[in-house]
């Protein structure tokens, strides 16, 4: 079953007093399981692809399906809803809620959906110890690293265990040690729960670890490659 | 929205404390207002409470039985009948405190040196204890001994005007029933100090049966005066005296008696809810600012939130849980230092070095602060509510924030 589907997608927004094209005509079909980079130079449009993708914008036109069912003309309401049951996000910066410990902010989204608390509790700690912060569990983000603080935000998205991982540009603020071991981090975690990864980067190493890497231009998807495991 | 609840309060809860310096200041701007809005309400109801009590005790009991015609003519022409049969057996019901016969009249009362005009008063000196202030405020001399006594009872204020004093003997002069001169001489067996200088000019006391005497009415009277319970709630006194005295008197509350003294309550009503919404308003801006700050310095991570799926209602939410629970410790600690403030004061404050000014009001120059749990609930409740509606705008702003341009906000 496809994970993610887009049909003709249009999105224009204006910059200043400028129209900007942010997705010109995009078709584009993923996988169940996949682990996809999406990448483009700085205003390619992997970002706004991204965000429509996710519910967090609306295309000016074309569909968008996701494990079989439309959601771009979902209301505000019903797209929070898809977001919190179908999809972990992890963002290049300002990841974590400030004020809740590594646990908490692995259960966050968890306590939202209502999972009962011993149940999020023994989830959060497995996944934290799953991304190797095993023991940093009651520290606080201006306590952690931007490398583990990134993996906490990682261990945010999966424990949940949504169909959908969508990280825009997750390594830009990491060294590169932290960036591979996140990488790798990943890629674990696609093999072992089939989660599907669309990762929007434009930095070659990420895309070493992707089996399919699909490069916008100006809005436009201009090359989709099927790349052997890593 | 139940279900994240916990969150919201936990993240409510937490960001409060993030910048705890603006929180304990707009925390210390709240335990003032709230301190403010309670301890001034607990002084102006004393002061009033005081003025009610003072003029009730000035005579008019909580209800009066009247002739008809006695209160635009208040002279010895309008008498009624004493208590008997039905209406005695009602006064002497547990709802009635204590109640007593007076005989009222205007007169003129003489000493070798001046004339003033004043309110002659006949009392029956045993019942009138405990309804007027006259039995208790004989300072000089000694009270009434009974409804015989042939002495005067007069105010320190008058003894100077007229330049007597105790001992010293007096002319009452009056009118009797056929508008006729009733005259007589009164040797001044007791001096009262009110609490206020206009009634020690105005009342003269004695003997009920003396009077009657006097003014050749035989045992008529012209007014019962009754105390209740709580001067507050008369009206089921009032229409049960008003059955058993029948349609020919008027069963009058003190508040229509005295209808100046009657609109101070309904005045300080009104005036309590002013107080406590300026103040607020006051607050207001302070809390509002707060939240405006709160939240702008937290547009990304409020757009974290609505990215990872919680909804604009969970934000709302939470803003709005920030502010109340802000107001609830406000209030709590408030509500705490008033009741300190005032506790200790409760034996009296005393403001007589504006006494004089005071005593032009009705009031006299020791107030006491009266705390009354209706005024705490109604501070509190519009704290809560006025604080919850100022909140609104902050949080929902917050809470239509475009979780991309949140995220990305610089």
């Amino acid at each position: 079953m496809k994970s993610v589907r887009c049909i003709d997608l249009c999105k224009t927004y204006r910059q200043g007093d400028v129209d900007v094209i942010g997705l010109d005509h995009v078709n584009l079909e993923i996988e169940g399981g996949g682990f996809v980079c999406l990448s483009a130079p700085s205003g390619g449009g992997k970002t706004t692809l991204l965000n429509a993708i996710g519910g967090l914008d609306t295309p000016d036109s074309g569909e968008i399906w996701l494990a079989g069912n439309r959601v771009d003309n979902l209301g505000k309401g019903e797209l929070a809803k898809m977001r919190l049951h179908q999809i972990g996000f992890v963002f290049q910066a300002y990841n974590l809620i400030p004020v809740l410990t590594a646990r908490e902010n692995v259960e966050f989204v968890m306590e939202v959906q209502g999972v009962a608390a011993a149940d999020r509790r023994a989830r959060s700690l497995e996944i934290l110890e799953e991304v190797g912060l095993g023991g940093l569990e009651d520290r606080r983000p201006a306590q952690m690293s931007g490398g583990q603080q990134q993996r906490v935000a990682v261990a945010r998205a999966i424990a949940s265990r949504p169909a959908l991982v969508l990280a825009d540009e997750p390594t830009a603020n990491l060294d590169s040690q932290s960036a591979d071991h996140l990488m790798e981090l990943f890629v674990e975690l696609n093999r072992n729960h089939e989660t599907t990864f669309v990762i929007a980067t434009h930095d070659q190493r990420v895309m070493g670890y992707a089996r399919r890497v699909i490069q916008m231009l100006d809005g436009r998807i201009v090359g989709d490659e099927q790349k052997e495991a890593a | 929205m139940m279900g994240n609840l916990r969150i919201i309060i936990r993240l409510a809860w937490r960001n409060l404390w993030r910048n705890y310096r603006r929180t304990l200041i707009m925390l210390a701007a709240i335990v003032i207002g709230v301190w403010a809005m309670i301890f001034m309400t607990a002084l102006m109801r004393g002061m009033v409470d005081d003025m009610v009590k003072d003029g009730i005790s000035a005579l008019p009991g909580h209800v009066q039985i009247h002739n008809p015609a006695f209160r635009d003519d208040p002279t010895i022409a309008n008498v009624m009948e004493p208590p008997s049969g039905k209406l005695l057996e009602v006064l002497n019901r547990p709802e009635v405190v204590a109640w007593t016969t007076r005989v009222r009249v205007p007169a003129v009362i003489s000493s070798e040196r001046d004339t003033r005009g004043v309110t002659l008063v006949g009392i029956e000196p045993d019942r009138e204890r405990g309804i007027s202030f006259v039995a208790e405020d004989v300072t000089e001399g000694r009270y009434l001994e009974s409804r015989d006594d042939r002495g005067l009872v007069v105010g320190r204020k008058l003894t100077e005007k007229l330049e007597t004093g105790l001992g010293k003997r007096v002319v009452i002069m009056s009118q009797d029933q056929e508008n006729e001169i009733a005259d007589r001489g009164f040797r001044i067996v007791g001096i009262f100090d009110s609490k206020l200088d206009q009634y020690e000019e105005q009342f003269v006391f004695a003997g009920e049966g003396t009077i009657q005497e006097l003014l050749g009415v035989g045992d008529a009277i012209s007014e019962v005066a009754i105390l209740g319970t709580d001067y507050r709630d008369v009206e089921g006194l009032r229409q049960m005296v008003a059955d058993a005295a029948g349609p020919d008197v008027e069963v009058l509350p003190w508040n229509k008696l005295d209808p100046y003294l009657g609109s101070m309550l309904a005045v300080m009503d009104g005036f309590v809810v002013v107080w406590i919404v300026v103040v607020f308003l006051a607050l207001s801006f302070g809390l509002v600012n707060t939240l405006v700050m709160a939240v702008f310095e937290r547009v990304r991570e409020i757009g974290l939130m609505l990215a990872l799926g919680m909804t604009p209602r969970n934000i709302l939410s939470q803003i709005l849980a920030e502010s109340i629970l802000l107001l609830v410790i406000g209030l709590a600690i408030g509500n705490l230092a008033a009741w300190a403030t005032i506790e200790p004061l409760k034996g009296g404050i005393d403001v007589s070095i504006v006494g004089q000014g005071m005593e032009y009001w009705g009031a006299a120059s020791i107030l006491y602060p009266a705390l009354y749990l209706k005024d705490v609930i109604l501070a509190n409740i519009i704290v809560i509510v006025l604080g919850f509606f100022a909140s609104l705008s902050p949080a929902w702003r917050a809470s239509r924030y475009d979780p991309v341009r949140a995220i990305t906000k610089v």
